[in-house]
C-alpha cells in the first residue's frame, strides 16, 4: 500500500457565506455568458411565423437581466462580507498595502509560475498574487455591471438601473457602453479557465483539498503552517482587545 | 431686442401667408416639440410677437447634408417660413453674397446683434493642422471662437459638429474634434444625426423661439424631447426582435418576412433619435423601414463601430481587423495553450511534490 503521513491540521477556511457567495457567483456568471453569446448573436429561425406566437428572445434577455440583479447583488454581499468575514475573507488580503503581501507575490511568481524555486507557499487562504488578480476582477464586475446597468437603464423603470445611467455617457455613448460590456465577457471567461486549471494545480503540488475547500471549507495544512497562523491570530485577537480596553 | 423689427408672423402676412397657414405650422410645430394643446398659444404668441432670431450659420468640416436636410422640412410651408423664422445673416451655402461683401455680412450681424444671435454650426473643426479648414483667410478655429463670443447659444448641426462624425473616425487624419470639445462657457445643443431629421431641426429652432431658453438635454448635450428613446424602442419590427425573428442576410426570406435587422448590423438597440417616430422625408420613411438597419448616426463615434453590417465592432490596431469575440477566442486559445505548457512543465518540475518525496516528509515518517 502506498500511503504517506503528514502531520496536517484541518483548517476552517471558506465559510458557508463565502461558498454560497462562490458558486451563486460562478452560476450567475456561466448563465450571463451563455445568454450573453445568444444575445449577441442569436441563432438563426428560418421558418415562417409570426412575431406574436412567440417570445424566446425576449425570455433569454430576461434571464440574462434577473442574473446580472442577482449577480450584483451577490457581489455586494460579498464586499459586505470582507468587513464581517473571518481572515481570510478579509477586505485587507485583497489589496497589497504591506510589504509582507509583495513579497509574496514575488515569491509564488517564483514558485507557482517561473517554476524557479520549488517549496509551495505557505498561505492559507488565497496566495498573495491570488488575492491581487481577484482585487482586479473586483473592479471587472463593478464595470460589467455599470456598463450592463447603465445599458439596461433606458428599458427599465425601475429605479436600480437609473443609478448606473450616468455613466454611459461618460464612455461616450451606448455603442461603446456594450462594446466594453462585450470584452469584459471575455476576460470573465479567461479568468475562469485559468482560476480552475490553478485550483486543480494547487491541489495537483500541494495536497492540501484546495478542490474540495470550496465545497466544504475546510482546508488540509501542514502543522507548522497551521500553529504559526495560530500564534500569529491568536497575537493579533490580543492586541485587538487591549486596544478596546483603552 | 429691437422693437421697429417686424415680428415673424407680420412677415409672414407680408409675405402672403395666411393666418390660417401661420396657425396650421404653430399646431404642427408644437406637436412636433411635443407641447400639449395648450402649448399651441405659447408658439403662436412668440412668433406673434418676435422678431426673427438672427443666425449665423457657419460651415466647416462637413459635407453641407445638415443644411441639406434642414431645406427639406415636413410641412411645403414650414420650409419657406423657417427660412423666414429665423434670418440667415451668413450662411456660406445659401446667401446670395460672396466674397468679402459675405465676411461684412458677418460682421454687421455680429456688431449689431451681439449677445443675440444664434450661432449654429455644421461640420467639425480641425485640430492638428489650423489649414485643413480655413474660410475668408481664417482658420475654422477662429472663425469659432469670434463668432462664439457674442452667440446666445451655440446649435452643432449633425454628428460633425456634435462628435466630429467621419473626420473623427480612426485614424481622424485632420485631428478633427466636436464643437463642444473646443468651446466652453456657452450654450451649448448637439442636434445630432447625420444629419439630423429635418422636422427635429425645425423643432429644436421653434423651442428657441417660444421659451427663449435652451430645451432640456441628455448627457450627451442632445435635446431630449428628440433623443431621448432609442430607435429600438420606437421600431415597428421590435416584436421580431423578442421573437427571435432576425434578417440573416438581405436577401433571404426573412428580410422578405420583414422581421428584425439586428443580425445585419442594427445600431437601433444602442441608438438614441426619432427616426421611429418622425421620419424621414414628409414621414415617409426612414432607414428600418425600407429594410436597412440603423447606422446608430446620432451617436458619437459611429463610424467606427464599423462594419455597418455586423453587431460587433472591428476592433482597430490589431494590424487586421478583428472583433472582440476573435481577440477573446485568440487570447483564450493562448492561454489554453500555455495552461498546458504549464502543466507539463509542473509535472517535471514538481515531480518531488507530487511524489511527495520531499525530504521534510520524510523525515516526519
Amino acid at each position: 500500500m502506498k500511503s504517506r503521513k503528514k502531520r496536517l491540521r484541518e483548517v476552517y477556511v471558506w465559510e458557508l457565506p463565502v461558498r454560497i457567495y462562490h458558486w451563486l457567483n460562478a452560476l450567475c456568471i456561466v448563465i450571463l455568458c451563455i445568454t450573453g453569446f445568444i444575445i449577441a448573436d442569436p441563432p438563426a429561425i428560418m421558418t415562417e411565423t409570426e412575431a406574436n406566437f412567440s417570445y424566446w428572445f425576449g425570455t433569454v434577455r430576461f434571464i440574462h437581466f434577473v442574473a446580472a440583479f442577482v449577480f450584483f447583488f451577490n457581489f455586494v454581499f460579498r464586499l459586505y462580507w470582507g468587513f464581517v468575514g473571518n481572515r481570510y475573507a478579509r477586505w485587507n488580503n485583497f489589496i497589497p498595502l504591506k510589504k509582507s503581501q509583495w513579497k509574496e507575490i514575488v515569491e509564488v511568481i517564483k514558485v507557482d509560475i517561473l517554476m524557479i524555486k520549488n517549496k509551495p507557499v505557505d498561505s492559507i487562504g488565497h496566495n498573495a498574487l491570488a488575492s491581487v488578480i481577484y482585487f482586479g476582477i473586483f473592479w471587472a464586475f463593478l464595470l460589467q455591471s455599470i456598463t450592463g446597468f447603465g445599458l439596461y437603464a433606458k428599458m427599465s423603470e425601475s429605479i436600480f438601473p437609473q443609478l448606473f445611467a450616468w455613466t454611459v455617457p461618460l464612455m461616450g455613448g451606448d455603442l461603446v457602453a456594450r462594446e466594453i460590456h462585450h470584452f469584459l465577457m471575455w476576460f470573465f471567461i479567461l479568468f475562469a479557465i485559468v482560476h480552475i486549471y490553478l485550483v486543480f494545480y494547487h491541489d495537483y503540488i500541494e495536497q492540501r483539498g484546495e478542490t474540495s475547500s470550496i465545497i466544504g471549507g475546510w482546508k488540509f495544512i501542514e502543522e507548522e503552517i497551521a500553529d504559526k497562523e495560530e500564534v500569529t491570530e491568536t497575537a493579533e485577537t490580543i492586541t485587538k482587545s487591549a486596544r478596546k480596553n483603552e | 431686442m429691437d422693437n421697429k423689427r417686424p415680428s415673424i408672423y407680420e412677415e409672414c402676412l407680408e409675405r402672403g401667408i395666411s393666418r390660417r397657414d401661420f396657425l396650421k405650422f404653430c399646431t404642427t410645430v408644437a406637436a412636433l416639440i411635443g407641447l400639449e394643446s395648450s402649448g399651441v398659444a405659447q408658439v403662436v404668441k412668440a412668433l406673434e410677437t418676435k422678431p426673427r432670431l438672427p443666425v449665423i450659420w457657419l460651415h466647416l468640416q462637413e459635407c453641407t447634408c445638415c443644411s441639406e436636410s434642414f431645406i427639406r422640412s415636413y410641412h411645403p410651408t414650414v420650409g419657406n417660413l423657417l427660412f423666414d423664422n429665423i434670418s440667415l445673416d451668413y450662411t456660406e451655402t445659401l446667401m446670395a453674397a460672396s466674397g468679402f461683401q459675405a465676411e461684412a455680412c458677418k460682421e454687421e450681424t455680429m456688431k449689431k446683434y451681439w449677445g443675440e444671435y444664434l450661432l449654429m454650426i455644421e461640420g467639425s473643426i480641425p485640430t492638428r493642422d489650423e489649414a485643413y479648414c480655413c474660410v475668408g483667410g481664417k482658420s475654422a478655429m477662429q472663425i469659432v471662437e469670434e463668432c462664439a463670443e457674442g452667440a446666445k447659444a451655440i446649435i452643432a448641426w449633425g454628428n460633425c459638429a456634435s462628435a466630429g462624425c467621419v473626420q473623427a473616425a480612426n485614424p481622424n487624419p485632420t485631428g478633427a474634434k466636436a464643437i463642444h470639445k473646443l468651446i466652453k462657457g456657452k450654450p451649448l445643443m448637439n442636434v445630432q444625426g447625420c444629419p439630423p431629421i429635418a422636422d427635429v431641426m425645425t423643432g429644436v429652432i421653434v423651442y428657441m423661439l417660444t421659451y427663449d431658453r435652451m430645451p432640456q438635454l441628455d448627457a450627451l448635450g442632445r435635446p431630449k424631447m428628440f433623443y431621448n428613446r432609442r430607435v429600438h424602442d420606437t421600431c415597428y419590427r421590435r416584436a421580431n426582435f423578442d421573437a427571435g425573428l432576425f434578417v440573416e442576410s438581405f436577401d433571404d426570406e426573412n428580410a422578405k418576412r420583414g422581421y428584425c435587422l439586428y443580425k445585419v448590423g442594427c445600431k437601433g438597440p444602442n441608438t438614441y433619435n426619432s427616426c421611429g417616430i418622425i421620419k424621414w422625408n414628409e414621414s415617409t420613411s426612414y432607414p428600418i423601414q425600407s429594410g436597412h438597419p440603423c447606422l446608430g448616426c446620432s451617436e458619437a463615434g459611429f463610424w467606427d463601430m464599423s462594419p455597418f453590417y455586423k453587431r460587433l465592432p472591428d476592433v482597430h490596431g490589431f494590424g487586421i481587423e478583428a472583433t472582440a469575440d476573435q481577440i477573446g477566442l485568440a487570447v483564450g486559445a493562448a492561454t489554453v495553450a500555455g495552461i498546458a505548457v504549464h502543466a507539463v512543465a509542473t509535472n517535471i518540475r514538481k515531480k518531488e511534490l507530487i511524489d511527495n518525496d520531499e525530504p521534510e516528509s520524510k523525515s516526519t515518517i
